[in-house]
Parts: C-alpha cells; sequence; structure tokens
C-alpha cells in the first residue's frame, strides 16, 4: 500500500538532516509500529507522510499505491493526501476558536466524498453517522458541538484524533504518539476504537514511545528507528525486549 | 468576568504574508456617463447652489448654512488610531450627478440606460423585470439617487421609502421633526460637513402597528472622480413597527483618495424595532496603500420610546481608511441595542471602529459583538463606549472584542470605554487576541479541506456570532467577500 523508499529529510531552509534514508513497505492489512527515543525522527516521519510544509524531503520518495495506481506522495498537497485516503492523528491536536468539531469534520468529509466520487452527506444524515461513530469512542455528545480542541483536556483532544479518523475512514493511518497524555481508561477507550477501524484494505502505522501501548495495539511488524534510520525490524516482541532492555544495546 | 487570552502571540512559525495579486476589487469599473457636477470648492454659494439644484425649501438651506458655519469653526479630529494625508475640502466637488437629472427619478422606465445596466453589473438589477423579490433597493449614484424599487407595493402598507431628496419635498414635517435630532449638525466634525452638503440619501417611515413585508435596503456607488459622496438616512419606526434595512457600497478602483462622509440616524418609538445591516465594500487602495476611499460616517440609532430596539450589524471590508461608530441611544425604558461587527483589513488599510451605548432609561441593555481581524500591513482598532447615566436602573451590557491577527506585520488594538453612573448596572467584557498560523491550516487542509476552504472555516468560525445576524444572502456574500480578502495572506 504505502513504500517509504530511502527518504531523507531536514527542517525546510535548516542545515540538519533529520532523516537519513528510511526504507518502509506496509501492506494492506498490516499494523507497523515504530519505536525510538526522543529526537530520533518518528515524528518528522509522520509529518512528512502528511505533507507539513515545515519540511523538505531532499531525496527519496513515497509511493501510495490506490487503485492499481502507484503516486509519489510527495508531489500532492497535504489536502490531497487526505483525499486519497492518508490521515495523521496528531501528536499535538490544533485548536480552531469558533469552529464547531461536527461542522469542521462534515466539510471534511464531504471533501474526501467530492474526490472519490461518493455522494456528499447532509446535515441531518451527518449527524446520525457521527453519533454512531462516537459511540464507538465512548464519547459524549455534548463533543461535537464544542469548537474544534478548544478547552479540550489532553485526553479529549486524543479521542477527538480517532473520532476524525473514524469518520474519515481512511486507507492508511499513522497515529504519532496517541498514547502521550492518557491515563489507562483512556487508552484502552483510544486503542479500542483503533481495532475497530481495523481492516483488511486498512493499514495504520503507530508511532509511540513506549511499549504499553502496544499491549492494546497490536502490531504485525516493530521497526526501531534511532538517528533517522530504522535500524531494526521484527515482530511485535521487539516491543518487549526494547521495554526491557531499552534502545542502547540497538545502538551500534 | 474578563478574559483575556494571547495565542501563539510570538509564534515565529507563522508563514509570512504571501501576496497574491489575484486579489482582484471586481467593483472597480468606471461608468462612463455625462455629468453635471458642481466647480470644485465649498462656501455658502456652493451649499445655496445645491440646495437650489435640489429645490429645497428655504428652511432645508438655512439648516445646511447654519451647520456650514459651525463646520468652519471645528477642527478635523485627531485622536484616531490611524495616519492619512490631508484632505483638501476645497479641491472637492460636492456635487456630481447624472445629467440632466435635477427633476429627480420618476420612473424606473425614464432611468438612463448606463445607470441601469452599471447597478446590474453590480448585481443590484432596478428594472421592474429583473428587480430583486423582498427587497425594496433606493439606488444612489455619486450625489443622486436614481431611482426606488417597489415603492407602490410598500405604499400599500403606508411604508415611505423615498430618496432623501424626495422626502424634504413630499414630507416635509417628518423630515423638519426627525433630521438632526438623533445626530445634531454639530454633533462632530463630519457630521457638520455632512449637514451642510449633503446631497441624498434615503428616507424611510414605517408607519404604527406595520411590519414592512420587504426588507428596504439602499446601494451607494461612487463613481465621478474629484468627488465625494455625502448622504443621509433617516428611517423611523412609530410605535410597534418592524423594519430590516440593509445597506451596500462600492466604488471605482483609483488612485486618489475619495471622501465619503455620510450620516444615518434611526429613530425607534415604544415597541419598535430596527434592525440595520450594512456591507461597506468600498474601493481599499492597492497593496502599497495608493488610493481607496477615505471613509468618516457618523451613525446612530435612538431608542426613543419604551421596549424598543436597535440593531446594527456591520461587515466592515472596504475603504483605505474607516472611522465609524454605528451608536444607539437607550432613551425609552427596557429597550435594546446591539451591535455585531465584523472589520476586515489587508494590504495597507486602516480601521478605527466601534460603538457607544448609552444608556438612560430603565432596564435598558446592549450587546456588543466585534471581531477584528488585520492581515498583511494593515491596522485595524476597535474602540467602544459603554455608559451608564446616573437614570438608567439596572442597565446591562455585554460586550466580546475579540481581533484576529493574519501574518506578522499587521496589528490589532482595543480601546474600550467603560463610563459607569450607577451602582445597579451589570457589566461584562470578554476580549480575545488569536492568530492564523501555520500549524492551524495544515491541520485542517490534512483533513481534507484546500487553503480556500481552510481559511474560510476559520473566519466563519470567528465571526459566526456576527454572520448569523445578517440577512441569509447578505451573510454568504459576506463570506466571499472576506474570503476573497484573505486569499493569499495566509500560508
Amino acid at each position: 500500500m504505502i513504500e517509504i523508499k530511502n527518504i531523507h529529510a531536514k527542517v525546510a531552509g535548516g542545515d540538519t538532516e533529520i532523516l537519513k534514508g528510511i526504507n518502509l513497505t506496509i501492506n494492506p492489512g498490516e499494523v507497523h509500529a515504530i519505536m525510538g527515543p526522543n529526537g530520533s525522527g518518528k515524528s518528522t516521519l509522520s509529518k512528512i507522510i502528511a505533507g507539513h510544509p515545515e519540511y523538505e524531503v531532499t531525496e527519496g520518495e513515497i509511493l501510495y499505491e490506490s487503485n492499481f495506481k502507484k503516486t509519489n506522495i510527495l508531489d500532492l498537497e497535504p489536502e490531497e493526501r487526505a483525499r486519497e485516503g492518508i490521515f495523521l492523528a496528531f501528536q499535538y491536536p490544533v485548536e480552531i476558536p469558533g469552529v464547531n468539531t461536527s461542522v469542521f469534520l462534515r466539510a471534511a468529509f464531504n471533501e474526501i466524498c467530492k474526490h472519490q466520487g461518493a455522494e456528499e452527506m447532509d446535515t441531518l444524515d451527518f449527524d446520525e453517522y457521527i453519533r454512531s461513530k462516537m459511540k464507538l469512542l465512548e464519547m459524549d455528545e455534548k463533543f461535537i458541538t464544542r469548537p474544534v480542541n478548544e478547552d479540550f483536556s489532553g485526553g479529549e483532544k486524543k479521542r477527538n484524533e480517532i473520532l476524525q479518523m473514524a469518520v474519515l475512514n481512511p486507507r492508511f493511518a499513522v497515529l504519532d504518539e496517541t498514547d502521550s497524555g492518557l491515563d489507562i481508561d483512556s487508552m484502552r477507550i483510544v486503542s479500542d476504537g483503533v481495532n475497530k477501524l481495523k481492516a483488511k484494505g486498512n493499514a495504520q502505522l503507530v508511532i509511540t514511545h513506549y511499549q504499553r501501548l502496544l499491549n492494546y495495539i497490536v502490531p504485525d511488524f516493530v521497526h526501531i528507528l534511532i538517528d533517522g534510520k530504522i535500524v531494526k525490524s521484527e515482530g511485535k516482541e521487539l516491543a518487549l525486549a526494547v521495554e526491557e532492555k531499552g534502545y542502547d544495546w540497538l545502538i551500534k | 468576568m474578563s478574559k483575556i487570552t494571547e495565542e501563539n502571540l510570538s509564534n515565529e512559525d507563522t508563514i509570512a504574508a504571501n501576496k497574491l495579486s489575484s486579489r482582484e476589487y471586481k467593483y472597480g469599473f468606471y461608468t462612463d456617463i455625462e455629468t453635471d457636477s458642481i466647480p470644485a470648492g465649498l462656501n455658502e454659494d456652493i451649499i445655496k447652489m445645491i440646495s437650489e439644484k435640489k429645490k429645497e425649501p428655504s428652511w432645508m438651506l438655512e439648516w445646511r448654512l447654519k451647520a456650514y458655519r459651525h463646520w468652519t469653526t471645528l477642527k478635523e479630529p485627531k485622536w484616531p488610531n490611524f495616519k492619512y494625508g490631508p484632505i483638501d475640502y476645497q479641491a472637492l466637488s460636492y456635487y456630481s450627478a447624472p445629467k440632466n437629472f435635477e427633476e429627480g427619478p420618476k420612473s424606473m422606465d425614464e432611468v438612463d440606460p448606463e445607470l441601469i445596466k452599471t447597478f446590474d453589473r453590480l448585481g443590484i438589477p432596478l428594472s421592474e423585470q429583473k428587480r430583486l423579490t423582498g427587497v425594496a433597493v433606493d439606488a444612489v449614484f455619486d450625489s443622486v439617487s436614481v431611482g426606488t424599487t417597489h415603492q407602490s407595493e410598500l405604499e400599500k402598507v403606508g411604508i415611505i421609502f423615498c430618496s432623501m431628496t424626495e422626502a424634504i419635498q413630499n414630507h416635509p414635517e417628518l423630515v423638519k421633526k426627525y433630521m438632526g435630532s438623533v445626530v445634531p449638525y454639530s454633533d462632530n466634525y463630519f457630521a457638520a460637513l455632512n449637514s451642510a452638503v449633503f446631497s441624498d440619501g434615503s428616507f424611510c417611515y414605517i408607519p404604527k402597528g406595520v411590519r414592512s413585508p420587504l426588507e428596504l435596503s439602499t446601494y451607494f456607488r461612487i463613481n465621478a472622480s474629484g468627488s465625494g459622496q455625502f448622504e443621509r438616512t433617516l428611517i423611523v419606526a412609530e410605535e410597534s413597527s418592524f423594519v430590516s434595512y440593509l445597506e451596500g457600497c462600492t466604488a471605482p478602483t483609483r488612485d486618489e483618495n475619495q471622501l465619503h462622509a455620510a450620516v444615518v440616524e434611526i429613530v425607534t418609538l415604544d415597541n419598535a424595532e430596527v434592525k440595520y445591516s450594512t456591507v461597506q465594500n468600498w474601493y481599499a487602495g492597492n497593496e502599497q496603500g495608493v488610493g481607496g476611499i477615505y471613509n468618516f460616517v457618523t451613525k446612530r440609532g435612538k431608542c426613543a420610546g419604551k421596549n424598543s430596539k436597535i440593531s446594527w450589524t456591520q461587515v466592515e471590508a472596504g475603504s483605505a481608511i474607516t472611522w465609524k461608530y454605528p451608536s444607539v441611544i437607550l432613551q425609552g425604558d427596557g429597550s435594546t441595542g446591539e451591535f455585531y461587527s465584523v472589520a476586515l483589513t489587508n494590504n495597507r488599510m486602516e480601521a478605527d471602529t466601534g460603538t457607544k451605548m448609552i444608556h438612560i432609561g430603565k432596564n435598558t441593555s446592549s450587546t456588543i459583538i466585534s471581531k477584528g481581524i488585520s492581515a498583511d500591513e494593515s491596522n485595524n482598532t476597535y474602540r467602544g463606549l459603554v455608559k451608564i447615566m446616573p437614570s438608567a436602573e439596572n442597565a446591562r451590557n455585554y460586550s466580546q472584542c475579540d481581533s484576529m491577527l493574519v501574518g506578522n506585520k499587521c496589528s490589532a488594538n482595543t480601546f474600550p470605554y467603560i463610563e459607569v453612573n450607577n451602582s445597579s448596572a451589570t457589566m461584562e467584557h470578554e476580549a480575545s487576541t488569536s492568530k492564523i498560523n501555520a500549524d492551524q491550516m495544515f491541520y485542517i487542509m490534512s483533513r481534507g479541506l484546500d487553503m480556500e476552504g481552510a481559511i474560510s472555516l476559520i473566519i466563519n468560525g470567528f465571526c459566526k456570532e456576527v454572520f448569523k445576524e445578517l440577512p441569509m444572502e447578505f451573510s454568504v456574500e459576506a463570506v466571499k467577500l472576506l474570503e476573497m480578502k484573505l486569499e493569499g495572506s495566509v500560508g
């Protein structure tokens, strides 16, 4: 579904290379996890996949396959990537004062529908649709009438990310440290939500600091990212090894 | 209760203003039409000439002259928070009208087709076949009203809706009674100037117990160069009547600055309500700040009767300079004043705008919602006064002033003045400043909306308390106007 090939990247206008040749292939139906210490480039990778203008890719490509066609998504604008079914759950979700969560999500949902040739939803149908997704995530009904992320607690913001993912129904979702700032109950609810969204044709890339989340969202593959490079890739047991031994043994 | 938040004010990651030359002003065209203008200059003879052209009764001329003499004793106010070049009042022509207009408009069939075409192009069809349903329009072109639609329909319910010139001739008793009763000619520099030289405007009278079946509106168009526009609008709502009034305005793209100094007066008697909405889109000058209208306007309503209500809603998106404080004098017990405003400045525009709520009667209440958006290198100021007089038992005010900055070179200021002379008053004030930043844009775009959609979403969210007060068609137009102005300023 997605092939990340030899990606080198830096902050736009900066000199320091953050990613130093990342290679990663993810097939439909798979869940991959990326773990690594602070500053290893995990969040940079997620932002590059979504198209954040702050970063510049100096080398490599990211091929995304949909409808039997491969596109280098680095050529696409962020909104075009979203419309193709790529989603990023933000580590730090952004507040949009005054903009009702439901209005925001319906606008986004309909943009994606329009692009994919599906029928747009009116307010009433969308309301029903979003409520069904909220039930899935055990979210309070009042949530969607509040402005996007404004005065939300850390846990609420993260849950809102997963709600957006549920509503927009992406083919490829990147979850950037979705577990940070969550208490154990929220973690369970968020993970349950993510697991329910798993489908044969979809793939997920989970970025995390801690093995803890991977007890709930069980990955097929675990990759260790250190200093801008993937140094080791194995099955889920790798996460447990890191939990036990830390990262030092992986640095050669 | 006071909540002041400053978000990301030092956020350096805001993408620098990246201007697009595509931000065109689509009303910037000029109508080539033969005009009848009086020579430039301002003195008593000029005022007599204007009055003569309008075939006014002597009392009107006397009033103009009194205003003029008072004006000569005044100085241009220097307190607004903006700078502008000196205005040479002797270099302006104070009257410019399409040729042969002295008789005034009769029926729409007699109006010059060039003028009809102009208003068509502005989206204000005047002819019988094409005119807007549900909205009566008085179309003002430079110094004269060229026509008023739906008059006979309104007459049936007793509503008088006509140009000010006609009102002075046909309804002198009403004009004498109310003109200057809310904004006296001595009120301020620009009101005095207007009182001396005003050339036309709209007059609207809603009799007792009548709810206007149509929205009434005035469309102001400046066309001639080397002139200004000085119109006066007077709205009188008798007991238990209601009218919703709309106002729009545009001008050609020019390198010179043109002066617009208008006066609007509203009077509501017992239980009457007037809702006045404006979308101001005068030419604002180019990116370097060359050209544009100097907009110095005095708008005030008086809730003279008990339980009456005046509501101002404005979307200010044009003019090089805006100086405007639509106000309400809450004289009748239980009366209500409202001010809902969105003021957007971009390029080098400067706005100093807000409101005054003067509480005199008992149990009076007022609401102020102001949203200022500044982009590029513009300067946007809210200035407001809430005054509770000793007689105003149990007065209430709620004020909310929010500013939004787009880019790093613009500025926003808030000057809220509060004077309370009765301890039973309840006052609430909230203010906030925020910034559209790159992270917000990226967040929204990563969900599938393009840049335009993202700006529109943010602006709609920021301004929604004001937009919901606008009549439906107006609100759609207002959103489009703001989007167009901000395109290229973000990201």
